[in-house]
């Protein structure tokens, strides 16, 4: 089989076009997730070019160790999405079943760890609008130990983060019914358009996570 | 295009990803010019996301319409961030 005949629209497409419906569908909402989390990541470097007193340094009030595992696991979920792929254009029903198991269960892990994270700032006093009167966080500003005033950077970066989890939180129901449809033989090596739609919305998620960990974590 | 007999070695690509994030990771720590620090981290993770798009999106085989249709847009995400940068800043 060559790497054309590998990539083979499995289904009738539409003259003219690359793909098949499903799948240009797919794209083009994509293309509009693209301008969706431009507007957002646009708006966290004006306004971290506008106010840069107002955001805290790398790794003083967000948690990089717990997002660099967080990365870990989107990218593994990531692999397991793509050889579940792999495994149905080959007629791999169990392979199928096993890695979309996998993936479903890695992309939770990631909402968990993410739900987790937010506890953990929320608990130590950095809230959307701020800091919380009173909290460890409000001690260290006022100690000059951090921004005095955060609530650009705290707002920014929740409707940010959430907004991604959000995405992967719908990816892992929409990924629950794929995985509910081969369990019940739905997808052949011939017709597996659902698993290849699925896929290219879960790697978008990926990809837009590894432009939010350097730009939001690391930089 | 070259033509091959199997998939790509995804297991290879995740060992790629994982490396370039732990590089990530580190680079971060390093204390150098900030400016110098941004630019090496956002083409790391440009990087990271188009091996994702390349391997895992398998762009990388499909028709050239669709590469188009895809990269086409991608500029004018980068057009209207640095204008707007640009119309904040004067």
């Amino acid at each position: 089989m060559t790497s054309t005949a590998l990539m083979k629209p499995p289904a009738q497409r539409e003259i003219g076009s690359d793909v098949y419906n499903e799948k240009l569908g797919m794209w083009i909402f994509l293309g509009s997730e693209v301008m969706f989390f431009t507007a957002l990541i646009g708006t966290y470097i004006i306004l971290r070019f506008g106010s840069p007193e107002a955001f805290a340094a790398p790794g003083e009030i967000l948690n990089i160790p717990v997002t660099a595992i967080n990365t870990f696991l989107l990218i593994c979920s990531s692999v397991t999405m793509v050889k579940a792929f792999a495994a149905i254009q080959e007629g791999d029903q169990k392979g199928l079943r096993w890695y979309l198991v996998a993936t479903v269960i890695i992309g939770a892990a990631f909402v968990g760890v993410q739900a987790f994270e937010y506890t953990q700032l929320t608990n130590h006093g950095f809230v959307p609008s701020g800091y919380v009167a009173g909290s460890q966080l409000a001690v260290e500003a006022a100690d000059g130990h951090l921004p005095a005033s955060v609530g650009v950077y705290s707002s920014s970066f929740y409707t940010m983060t959430g907004f991604h989890g959000f995405h992967v939180s719908m990816g892992v129901l929409c990924m629950i019914f794929v995985t509910v449809k081969a369990f019940r033989g739905k997808y052949t090596a011939t017709d597996h358009r659902g698993v290849e739609v699925i896929g290219l919305y879960w790697h978008f998620v990926d990809l837009v996570w590894i432009i939010l960990f350097t730009i939001v974590y690391l930089v | 295009m070259s033509e091959t007999n199997a998939h790509p070695n995804y297991w290879a690509i995740w060992a790629y990803l994982l490396v370039l994030t732990v590089a990530e990771v580190g680079v971060a720590q390093l204390g150098w010019n900030k400016t110098v620090l941004i630019l090496v981290l956002v083409v790391m993770a440009v990087w990271k996301a188009v091996l994702v798009a390349l391997y895992f999106m398998h762009l990388r085989w499909e028709g050239i319409r669709l590469r188009l249709f895809v990269i086409a847009p991608l500029p004018l995400t980068v057009i209207i961030v640095i204008a707007v940068i640009t119309e904040f800043r004067w």
